[in-house]
């Protein structure tokens, strides 16, 4: 695959044939996430983790990906206290980093780190998340969910629910889902609305995208319905997270004048966005989700990272 | 009537065909106070142009502007001309152009974007749209269309 060597910053430094390789990959790799069998496809390679921010399922998943195949991780958890701590510049850490390792695998508060990340290291850099811009892997694992269950990413209905401001997930996904052919419904808080800037682009891209603020004429015929978390943390303003968390919640009520084959999706952790009693439905995909993270992670670092079968 | 609204310089720079009323941004670009003490500036507003209906013009003297001036001009002045003058003649003339990055001249708007925190790098814009002229941030893809308010 072309693929090899290369990093992944954002969901668009991807074509949409590369997006559908990584999803055929990730499909077989999915006995091998399971544990089922194993293959050593990363065998002798090692994966630096750098992780500015906290992050649970992101890294774990990552480091599970890389050690089903073979492969051993550096992992710095808490990069943000021992580097920056003592002044060093990500730039540097980046550097010393790719020396140490045949790939890093970033997570950083400040947008656009791994842009530079990429320009600092040497190896390929993989993006898992810089503050509230692109985090590309989250991108491709949520394809692969309605891929799973529809066969398919387009002609859908999808409807986008809640944090679309500072919600890096829905940005990417909407891009990546408008370039697939399905159609977009906003669902949010006034004062959470997707920016301006990519409402243009998605305009601009020939997105079908309307916005309906009733969560329950949205749903209506959805197939999907993608469900975010308030992040506190991307507020710069206390009141205005105040005055909307909380503001909506999916239960067996919005539920029950949605189609049968809807599925509810969420990056997770959830905060009180999706009700318990959700989980015993048939519309429940959040943690298949959150489990195909593994595999579609361990297609992604073959891909770059793997020994090339069949090389000349 | 003795004509003598804004005389020849004998080398310097003549930043001509300023959209009227831009001319101030433009000595803002330029940094008219951290310019060398010896050189004249010269700033005409309101000249009546055929092109323009009005226009602004600046004359610095002295001084041969760097490209990063040039291309922050042209992000605020896209319908300037730069002359570079020597010895009382005009030795080059050219149009701003705006080339598709643009390098160390603005700040990214985003105050979360890499770009402004202590990291060894330039900021770097791709210019995304022309007329109106819009730019992208090369590291956070934010979107920046009021120059003056990021002028770095």
């Amino acid at each position: 695959m072309a693929l090899h060597g290369r990093d992944l910053v954002s969901i668009r430094d991807l074509s949409r044939e590369e997006i559908v390789q990584i999803l055929d990959s990730a499909r077989r790799m999915i006995p091998l996430a399971e544990g089922s069998r194993t293959a050593p496809l990363l065998a002798g390679r090692i994966v630096a983790m750098a992780f500015f921010e906290p992050s649970t399922r992101t890294r774990l998943s990552f480091e599970s990906a890389v050690q089903r195949l073979g492969g051993s991780c550096l992992t710095i958890a808490d990069a943000g206290a021992s580097s920056m701590r003592k002044g060093e510049s990500l730039y540097d850490t980046i550097r010393m980093l790719s020396s140490y390792a045949d790939a890093i695998v970033l997570r950083h508060p400040n947008e656009g780190a791994a842009r530079l990340a990429a320009r600092a290291s040497e190896r390929p850099v993989i993006n898992a998340g810089d503050g509230a811009g692109q985090h590309p892997t989250q991108t491709l694992l949520d394809l692969a969910t309605i891929r799973e269950r529809f066969g398919t990413l387009a002609g859908l209905k999808v409807v986008l629910l809640g944090d679309l401001k500072y919600g890096r997930t829905v940005h990417s996904l909407a891009y990546a889902l408008a370039e697939f052919g399905s159609e977009l419904v906003l669902c949010s808080p006034e004062s959470l609305r997707l920016p301006e800037e990519h409402r243009d682009e998605l305009h601009h891209e020939g997105a079908k995208v309307t916005d309906e603020p009733d969560l329950a004429r949205a749903v209506r015929d959805a197939d999907v319905l993608y469900v975010t978390r308030i992040q506190k943390e991307r507020f710069t303003d206390e009141s205005e997270y105040r005055a909307v968390v909380g503001s909506y919640r999916i239960d067996a009520e919005v539920l029950a004048g949605a189609k049968p084959k809807l599925i509810v999706m969420h990056p997770l952790p959830r905060a009180g966005e999706i009700a318990p009693e959700v989980d015993s439905t048939p519309h429940a995909a959040y943690f298949r989700q959150a489990f195909l993270a593994v595999p579609v992670r361990m297609a992604l670092l073959d891909a770059i990272l793997g020994k090339r079968r069949g090389a000349r | 009537m003795r004509e003598l609204k804004i005389t020849p310089i004998r080398n310097g720079t003549v930043i001509d065909h300023i959209a009227s009323g831009l001319a101030l941004e433009v000595l803002r670009i330029l940094r008219v106070r951290q310019l060398d003490r010896d050189s004249t500036v010269s700033v005409a507003i309101r000249v009546r142009s055929g092109k323009l209906g009005w226009k602004d013009i600046v004359k610095v003297e002295d001084v041969e502007l760097e490209p990063r001036t040039v291309n922050a001009i042209a992000l605020i002045a896209p319908t300037a001309t730069i002359s570079i003058i020597r010895d009382y003649k005009v030795r080059e003339k050219r149009a701003v152009d705006l080339p598709p990055r643009i390098v160390g001249v603005l700040r990214c708007p985003n105050l979360n974007c890499i770009s402004n925190q202590a990291e060894p790098l330039e900021s770097e814009f791709e210019v995304v749209g022309r007329r109106p002229t819009v730019l992208r941030c090369a590291f956070c893809d934010r979107r920046v269309a009021d120059f003056l308010r990021h002028l770095a």
